[in-house]
């Protein structure tokens, strides 16, 4: 029997959040109504012409120097020629022999060392438009009655981060992405997020037997819209690719779709892609020659990066719960939050991460104080005051006076006399005659005159029981 | 009763300022040569007849007007109506400069005879049978045949100069980067500048000084390094001008066109310049190549645009995207663009194009250097502007490569960037010869003093012989 090695290399887009677009002023937003974020120039009337965004430079050069990027003394913009309604010029304004940043390389801690991926390049270029096919099947053109074009995106400030082959596994694929996802947002360039498309991520992947050398034929993966789909896209691409060689045939270059619905790939119609974009530079735009000042600037916004912050944690919690806060951006909480570190990104890493508050609102101090009391509360009540944790003004001390000790206090004694007094039934619940349990709960409530929140004593009732 | 067929630009303005007319009278008068000569002449392709504070201009119908149609010559603008002005158009716009209307050209500035129009030809003023060179020719149909006291040309290989040269006009292609392309319909964008055909060298650096200087929406371009000098100086003393022997010598120019070059270069002598030879070995001989590679490369993809999407030409009729594509650019392109599409597509391809625009931009430096060679030595080049007087209508319509061969002379000037003037020299064959002063980056100064001079001393009279009223 075989064994395959995976080779699979990504091609990242990360939409920039830049105030305006590209080349021209046009407000960058995402959501509104269609083609209300339009000019002449993102809609290519005759005339008109780019004029590069300096943010978007500034942004793409910290990216690049945070990939560990050389940064072009002399970039050159390019056009990439392809007809498609997406494209109103019929080219997109690209980069291609001498990208802003080149040459990096991103390291991927694992719990067995360092992995690096190599960067080749991460260039500026300016986003297509968005297409609608209405009619047809799975949205695309093949077979649509018509098509509509959202210019809204068209000019959206876009950085390619393309990276060597070195990635070695689906779910190495998908650790770097997110790791690289954590970095942009950290920049805060880039909301980074993949559903909505801000964060696109292609690959290429092939396969070699273990040992050899040199790469066998790639094929291009596109459409995988979530770090889950990355993972299984290539998956269901090595193992497509395993049967071929090992039914003895070959791989054929060629872009290929995911369908996350049936979890197979399939070729997508070359027509949609040229193979010939005819790049030459674009005579619009002056070369970027970025001082040597602005370079230094976007350097020195750079912190430590979150790579470095998973080996520097991973010393507290160990690895997995390290790695899973920073990819979650939970880990600049869990710096925050005071108590048994273990215990904190237990806490943020479960039942925190499920209640999807934002990290930034919480006042650590207190989520501290509420780990600290979580073993004298009964879980829902420990998970509704995690839920409260959202709201900046929520304070622990006050929060479970109201809600969860003074009833506990009130309520244990006479949750205990209760259970004395009922020692047939007790026996017979913990026998696992489960209707005996509302009998009791019927007893505490009449006991305090209805005064006790039946779910709270239901649950008390039950972990003095043991159940 | 204003002579619009002898009146300067400046003259204009002195009659606004002494308002012996109003701007309404002054519209008028254009408006009526209009209807008396543009349908002989087909100098204008819409006219707008606006009257205002200043000197009305005609703009090439490249030159994006908002709210008025801009075809560039092309079925595949039919029916479009810009929403905003060129930077050029608003600057005029600004300074008061009214629109007369929009002058005829070749199809996206394609062509040196306007034969190339997709609305018939325009007609020499001074001979209905011959062409008035292209691109620009509306323009310069307009003004020499009074129809617009000024107008604005755009020149890629030449179409400034050589429509000026072959109508009897003042004729200035800017140094790249000095005056905005900002909603100018693009040829080639490396080459594509924008500048003036008038009657006059003090016209034409007036109209330089309202259009040139630094614009934010257009990253080539830069601020003039001094301000523009309306010339008066009538003498030439101090200017060393280098005669190309190349430039001078080549093939195909024509005896009556040398002899009034060779003339005009005696007169400069006479006025205090010393005149020496020089010599551009290559850029002549790979000059026209290297155009030819170059801006079809630009053009096929700046027409990608026209594919019938969002505005222009759109052909009917069911089919797919490639159908819609296909059939619109079909249609709405005229042959010379699809020559120059296939031609600049062909140079840019995967595997070609080291071997062709590459190369041409390696050709295009060397060019450079030939002429910052010849400019320690001289101040100014002088060459005939166009090898022949004005061609017959039909004449080079069949034969692409001759009617390229318009342009020899000042395409090398262009693929370096640098300013060229054409001021007329004289006559042959009763036709006007251009001279032309070709400058280092930023010179326009010194052309315009130079051409200033010359101008008095050769007193070219600019009105066409057979227009000439008693
Ligand atoms: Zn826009």
């Amino acid at each position: 029997m075989l064994e395959w090695e995976p080779v699979i290399g990504l091609e990242i887009h990360v939409q920039l959040k830049t105030r305006t677009k590209m080349f021209c002023r046009c407000e960058n937003v995402w959501g509104e109504e269609e083609n209300t974020r339009t000019c002449p120039i993102c809609l290519a009337h005759p005339g008109t012409l780019p004029v590069a965004n300096r943010t978007a430079i500034e942004w793409a050069i910290k990216l690049g120097l945070a990939l560990g990027c050389e940064i072009a003394p002399r970039a050159l913009f390019h056009r990439k020629h392809y007809f498609y309604p997406d494209l109103p010029k019929g080219y997109q304004i690209s980069q291609y022999d001498v990208p802003l940043a080149s040459g990096g390389r991103f390291v991927l801690p694992t719990a067995e060392g360092d992995r690096e991926i190599g960067i080749v390049r991460a260039h500026l270029e300016e986003d297509a438009a968005k297409t609608i096919h209405v009619g047809g099947s799975a949205g695309r053109i093949a077979g649509a009655e018509y098509s509509l074009v959202d210019f809204n995106r068209g000019g959206t400030p876009l950085v390619e981060v393309v990276s060597e082959p070195d990635v070695r596994s689906p779910d190495e694929a998908r650790r770097f992405l997110q790791l690289l996802r954590r970095t942009v947002v950290e920049l805060e360039i880039s909301d980074a997020e993949m559903e909505k498309g801000s964060l696109r991520c292609d690959a290429n992947v092939s396969l070699r037997e273990v040992g050899e050398s040199g790469f066998r034929t790639k094929t291009e993966l596109k459409n995988m819209n979530s770090f889950k789909f990355v993972a299984d896209g290539i998956t269901a691409e090595l193992e497509r690719q395993r049967d071929i060689y090992e039914g003895g045939g070959e791989v054929v270059q060629e872009t290929l779709h995911y369908d996350p619905s049936t979890g197979s790939v399939a070729p997508l119609r070359s027509k949609e892609y040229a193979d010939d974009y005819r790049y030459f530079p674009e005579p619009d735009l002056v070369p970027v020659e970025p001082p040597a000042g602005m370079v230094e600037a976007a350097r020195a916004e750079i912190g430590e990066l979150p790579g470095a912050r998973i080996r520097r944690l991973e010393a507290e919690v160990g690895f997995d719960l390290a790695e899973g806060l920073v990819s979650g951006g939970r880990d600049r909480l869990f710096e925050e939050v005071p108590g048994d570190r273990r215990a904190v990104a237990n806490v943020l890493m479960n039942q925190f991460a499920a209640l999807s508050i934002d990290p930034a609102q919480v006042n650590a101090a207190e989520l501290g104080k509420l780990i600290e009391a979580r073993e004298t509360l009964p879980r829902s009540t420990f998970a509704e005051a995690l839920m409260a944790t959202g709201d900046p003004d929520f304070r622990a001390d006050s929060y479970l006076v109201e809600v969860a000790i003074s009833d506990f206090d009130e309520l244990d004694p006479v949750l205990d006399r209760v259970i004395a007094a009922n020692e047939a039934q007790v026996t017979s619940f913990k026998a696992g005659k489960e209707g005996v349990l509302g009998y009791l709960v019927g007893q505490v409530m009449r006991e305090t005159q209805g005064k006790a929140n039946p779910k709270v004593v239901n649950e008390r009732l039950r972990e003095k029981l043991g159940a | 009763m204003i002579d619009t067929l002898r009146l300067t630009a400046e003259d204009a303005a002195g009659l606004l300022e002494r308002k012996e007319v109003s701007g309404e009278e002054l519209t008028r008068a254009y408006m009526d040569a209009i209807d008396e000569r543009d349908g002989e002449l087909h100098a204008y392709l819409h006219v707008v007849g606006e009257s205002g504070t200043g000197v009305p201009i005609a703009h090439k119908d490249l030159v994006t007007t908002k709210g008025i149609p801009t075809t560039a010559g092309s079925r595949i603008l039919e029916g479009y109506i810009p929403v905003f002005d060129s930077t050029v158009a608003a600057r005029c716009k600004e300074a008061g400069l009214p629109i007369l209307g929009k002058t005829n050209m070749d199809e996206f500035a394609m062509g040196s005879s306007t034969e190339n129009s997709a609305y018939g030809p325009s007609h020499n003023p001074w001979d209905p049978d011959r062409v008035p060179g292209g691109s620009s020719g509306g323009s310069a149909a307009a003004v020499a045949g009074g129809l617009a006291p000024w107008a604005l040309g755009s020149d890629t290989g030449g179409s400034i100069k050589q429509p000026a040269s072959l109508c009897g006009l003042v004729g200035l292609r800017p140094t790249y980067g000095t005056v905005s392309r900002y909603g100018i319909v693009a040829f080639a964008s490396s080459l594509d500048q924008i500048g003036p055909i008038t009657k006059t060298v003090r016209d034409c650096a007036r109209l330089y000084e309202v259009i040139a200087g630094r614009d934010g929406c257009d990253s080539t371009t830069v601020d003039l390094p001094e301000p523009v000098q309306i010339p008066t100086a009538e003498d030439l003393q101090g200017i060393r001008i280098g005669i190309p022997k190349e430039l001078n010598e080549a093939e195909g120019i024509e005896p009556g066109v040398s002899e009034q070059v060779q003339k005009a270069i005696a007169l400069a002598e006479g006025l205090g310049a010393e005149v020496g030879e020089t010599t551009l070995p290559r850029s002549v001989d790979y000059g026209l190549a290297c155009y030819y590679l170059v801006a079809p490369a630009e053009a096929s993809s700046n027409l990608a645009r026209y594919d019938g999407v969002r505005y222009g030409h759109r052909a009917a009729g069911d089919g797919d995207l490639t159908a819609l594509y296909e059939r619109t650019r079909w249609e709405g392109f005229g042959a010379e663009p699809k020559r120059r599409i296939l031609i600049g597509t062909y140079a840019l391809s995967a595997g070609y194009y080291e071997a062709y625009y590459g190369q041409a931009q390696k050709v295009r430096t060397m060019i450079a250097q030939e002429h910052a060679a010849a400019f320690e030595q001289f101040d100014l080049l002088v060459s005939p502007t166009s090898p022949t007087v004005a061609f017959r209508i039909g004449e080079k319509a069949e034969n692409p490569l001759a009617m390229y061969l318009s342009d020899l002379l000042t395409i090398p000037s262009n693929m370096a960037g640098l300013p060229g003037l054409s001021i007329p020299c004289g006559l042959s064959e009763d036709l006007p010869v251009g001279l032309q002063l070709i400058g280092p980056q930023f010179s326009e100064n010194l052309l315009f003093r130079t051409g200033h001079a010359l101008e008095r001393a050769l007193g070219f009279d600019f009105v066409p012989e057979r227009l000439r009223h008693a």
